[in-house]
């Protein structure tokens, strides 16, 4: 065991941390809150911008060559299957790649071989004859083992699209690493530990405890090769990091590791600059490194991460809108005991978005509290105007289940990290499931019978009662088949695409999240509101089924701030999950629900025929929580009212609305004020404090 | 009681400080050619709302105004007058702040009946937004269809009763910005005692689709959109006209 006296940790307080596997006990004791304002931060370095634009060169090829720059096509990827790559090696302060190349996307067959094989294709390359046989004779995938076992029912959900999204073909990514676990513990640390794990397993052998220990040993491994890949980069990360570079570095090479292994829907970050503020406040106290130099090390870390890439297909590119890699990194947020979390490196993360440039990837998000302090709250509000790349999510809100050390997967899936894990679930289309209620079960584009022969409704008109109460039946049936396609794919997930390396960093008792997905909220509350406040004529074809509905009035709209619809909304969700808590959930996990279709709305809607709701067959859904699109009438607060009345604890896994707005319309600040000392034309005009700061200030003369 | 609605937007910022529920008021007496709102000028139509429901509204999602308030605009809103009274009247009781954007046209101040309900108004408002469209009588009559006697009659009324004014001015190139009548308008806002700001706007062109859907011809076909330089440059010749006077 690590002596907890030791040099790496020297002037560190504490704690538990010192004693077992805690990284929250270490922030809590040794973080700096920051109240001060981004004055400090600083400038690009010389290395940064030309490291920067070496880089963006390499993007503009690869959008020459098509999207793809260069492709491994025999190698299977593992943590250890590559050389060590580099941009630039006599100016990178920070290293390591997936491949021995920068953007050079790395071949992962084990969430299935035809997904491989296709992004190859798609992409202009040919996978190895030797690999492909391989997989298809001798080594089972994810993809294989699931459709192995699902029911004909399931393909049957899956085809029709009222199911869609599911990871049975890719990873289903989702999980954070503890990554600076690495940093803070070393490599050798975290050995001992699982080892102690292994050993203390129960000896009567049941196919969970063979499980475990199964996987344990996978863990150790994993591991050992997370060592050796930092070795040939240089580095000894066997024991704990020294100084804020080694702390960057010791993390990068955790969760490269990683992303050499998994190519999952999204491959999260965590919650780290508050953990590497605890080593640059003991830098820059000692004098090891200035504020130019910690920037810069920032900067290029934050630059590995835009490069991160997988290997995928038009077909998934499409689902997702583009090609994300959600290397989602969670900022700020207040702490259980009252004091908010904002330090220095907050800044210095969300500043690359000057010294870089804005961009999507990697997807910094502020945990917002109304507690944040003030300057933080305004630079962030400058840095969104100026760049249209934070995203913000309500800490008071998850706060509360989830304490002050979760982070984010994806845009909104909320987990403490290193303690909790999710089963990624994709999503139900509920607007198509209010359809197949409507059509006793046959899908209304392909007139295939997918879902029970339920009674259809055949009255002219829609009457809210009946549609209700078949909607509430129907929507039990999909709840059921769906948790259990998604039972199906987490247990061959764990079974053929166990990731390892993420696994060996949590604890060993962790919480299991079952994440189902909702898609289509705003079209089936508007539909049920307008069969209840409106008129819906049902038009039918030849055969009797609804296909196109024409509604006479006007109805309450969700996005209003209405009660009378919102409410529907709000019943809609609670039902579901209470459908879904029905079932049994793999390995114990507990089963949340998300509204979170950020991207795939288009996708879904395009497989949705016409709703009651006046939408027409194949337009898109609004994303997430949104209000559809143009329904929303009263302005950002009314819309954002609707959607907070969605109840969160039946959708713990997240609520996500898509919000956009031209700078200009969140205020002005080129009025005059008369009496300010000093009217500069030139500048525009004074920016006065009296818009921002209230009524009170009186700036007459 | 209820007034006529065109419609709300419940996160204005651009409309008197903080964020703010604005209210578009259903009517217009004048027929401004670069109005970018034709379709509130018709009286007399639109949703018919009561004040309470305004304030009931506006009072569920209160969180999000703690710095703004309520604006009324329009069309014109004082048009309404005894209905933003009103309104404004249970405002003031929640402690809300309150704000009229407006044209000050319907001003008549040798009406001593009308001036009692405008002092009434008044007495629950916080924050007067007045629209100067031009301080020539002659073009003001030609560009809006109304003489602007009243209106600045109004200007100068609101100062005396110590309510606070921000004045605006929408920048049309070739028509309201000639360097003469922004010096003036500078000469004759400076007098007023409590005026606290001036937002001068870019005219935009933005509203010529509500016309075609409206069926009227747009009246300023060809005029160019203004942009910050006609804005900076027409800012400049306001405050000069300011300056003359202290």
């Amino acid at each position: 065991m690590t002596n907890i006296n030791n040099e790496y940790w020297e002037g560190f307080e504490g704690g538990t941390w010192k004693k077992e596997i805690h990284v929250r006990s270490f922030i809590k004791h040794n973080y700096t809150p920051y109240d001060g304002d981004e004055a400090f931060l600083a400038s690009p370095t010389d290395n940064t911008v030309s490291l920067w634009s070496t880089a963006l060169d390499l993007f503009k090829k690869e959008r020459e060559a098509g999207g793809v720059l260069d492709m491994d096509t025999k190698i299977i990827s593992t943590i250890t299957s590559h050389a060590p790559g580099y941009l630039d090696k006599e100016k990178e302060k920070i290293v390591g790649f997936q491949t021995d190349k920068p953007l050079k996307r790395a071949l992962m067959p084990y969430g299935g071989i035809r997904m491989a094989e296709k992004a190859c294709r798609d992409n202009g390359y040919e996978l190895d004859p030797g690999v492909k046989e391989f997989f298809e004779t001798h080594r089972k995938t994810h993809n294989a083992g699931v459709f192995d076992a699902y029911t004909p029912e399931m393909r049957a959900c899956r085809s029709s699209h009222i199911i869609t999204g599911l990871p049975d073909a890719y990873g289903r990514g989702r999980i954070i690493g503890d990554y600076r676990r690495v940093a803070l513990y070393g490599v050798d640390r975290l050995i001992e530990d699982k080892e102690a794990q292994k050993e203390t397993t129960r000896s009567a052998m049941y196919s969970e405890i063979i499980r475990d220990r199964e996987e344990l040993s996978e863990q150790i491994r994993a591991l050992s090769a997370l060592k050796e890949m930092a070795q040939s980069y240089g580095f000894d990360i066997s024991k704990p990091a020294r100084n804020t570079k080694e702390a960057i570095q010791w993390l990068y090479f955790g969760y490269l590791a990683a992303v050499k292994e998994q190519n999952g829907a999204a491959m999260s970050l965590g919650r780290t600059s508050t953990f590497l503020d605890i080593y640059a406040e003991r830098d820059l106290q000692r004098g090891v490194f200035t504020e130019s130099e910690i920037q810069e090390m920032v900067d290029h870390f934050i630059m590995k991460l835009r490069m991160i890439k997988f290997a995928r297909t038009p077909e998934y590119n499409a689902l997702f809108s583009g090609d994300p890699q959600w290397v989602t990194e969670s900022i700020g947020g207040v702490a259980v005991d009252g004091r908010h979390m904002v330090t220095k490196m907050s800044y210095r993360y969300l500043h690359t978005l000057t010294n870089l440039g804005p961009a999507p990837e990697p997807n910094l998000t502020v945990l917002w509290s109304t507690r944040l302090p003030m300057n933080f709250k305004r630079y962030c509000a400058k840095l969104s105007i100026e760049t249209s790349s934070i995203q913000y999510e309500n800490d008071d809100l998850m706060r509360f289940n989830h304490g002050d050390d979760y982070a984010i997967a994806c845009c909104v899936s909320s987990m403490k990290v290193g303690k909790e894990m999710q089963f990624f679930g994709a999503r139900a289309n509920l607007a198509k499931c209010l359809l197949y209620a409507i059509n006793g079960g046959v899908d209304e584009i392909t007139g295939k019978q997918v879902g029970p022969k339920y009674r259809p409704i055949t009255s002219e008109y829609l009457d809210y009662d009946e549609v209700f109460e078949k909607y509430d039946d129907m929507m039990k049936w999909l709840a059921g088949v769906y948790v259990n396609t998604l039972n199906i794919i987490h247990y061959m997930h764990d079974k053929y695409c166990y990731e390892k390396i993420q696994m060996a960093l949590h604890d060993k008792k962790v919480t299991r999240w079952f994440a189902t997905g909702i898609a289509g909220l705003s079209v089936v509350a508007d539909s049920l509101s307008a069969i209840k406040y409106a008129k819906v004529r049902v038009i039918r074809d030849e055969n009797g089924l609804a296909v196109d509905y024409e509604v006479e009035g006007d109805f309450p709209k969700y996005g209003n701030d209405d009660d009378r619809v919102d409410e529907i909304a709000y019943d809609i969700v609670h039902r579901f999950m209470e459908h879904i808590r029905k079932n049994h959930t793999y390995r114990n996990s507990i089963p949340t629900t998300s509204i979170l279709t950020i991207t795939s709305n288009v996708v879904y809607g395009k497989n949705t025929g016409s709703t009651p709701d006046g939408r027409k067959r194949g337009e898109a859904f609004a994303p997430g929580a949104n209000p559809m699109h143009r329904r929303d009438t009263h302005g950002a607060v009314a819309s954002l009212a609707s959607v907070s009345k969605l109840p969160f604890r039946d959708a713990q896994d997240g609520i996500s609305n898509t919000f956009s707005i031209i700078p200009g319309a969140l205020g002005k600040n080129d009025q005059i004020f008369i009496g300010e000392p000093d009217i500069d034309c030139a500048a525009g005009g004074c920016i006065s404090p009296t818009l921002f700061e209230g009524l009170d200030t009186d700036n007459a003369e | 009681m209820k007034g006529y609605v065109h419609s709300r937007e419940t996160f204005g910022t651009v409309d008197g400080p903080g964020i703010r529920y604005v209210l578009f008021l259903q009517g217009c007496p004048m027929r401004c050619k670069y109005c970018h709102n034709p379709d509130t000028w018709k009286t007399n139509t639109g949703e018919e709302v009561s004040a309470d429901e305004i304030i009931r509204e506006y009072k569920k999602n209160r969180e999000f105004y703690k710095n703004g308030g309520i604006t009324v605009t329009g069309g014109e809103p004082m048009l309404q007058l005894e209905f933003v009274t009103e309104l404004f009247r249970l405002a003031k009781a929640e402690n809300i702040h309150t704000c009229i954007d407006t044209s000050g046209v319907t001003f008549t101040p040798d009406n001593a009946e009308y001036l009692n309900k405008v002092d009434e108004l008044l007495s629950f408002t916080d924050l007067i937004m007045l629209d100067i469209k031009h301080i020539n009588p002659d073009i003001h009559k030609e560009l809006t269809g109304r003489s602007n006697d009243n209106i600045l009659h109004f200007a100068e009324y609101v100062s005396e009763k110590g309510i606070p004014l921000w004045i605006r001015h929408v920048v049309v190139p070739g028509i309201t910005d000639d360097d003469r009548s922004l010096i003036l308008l500078g000469e004759f806002i400076r007098k007023l005692k409590t005026l606290r700001a001036l937002d001068v706007l870019p005219y935009h062109t933005l509203g010529i689709s509500k016309y075609k859907k409206l069926g009227i011809t747009y009246p300023l076909n060809g005029v160019r959109d203004a942009n910050a330089d006609d804005v900076k440059r027409a800012k400049e010749r306001i405050l000069e006209g300011v300056r003359n006077v202290q």
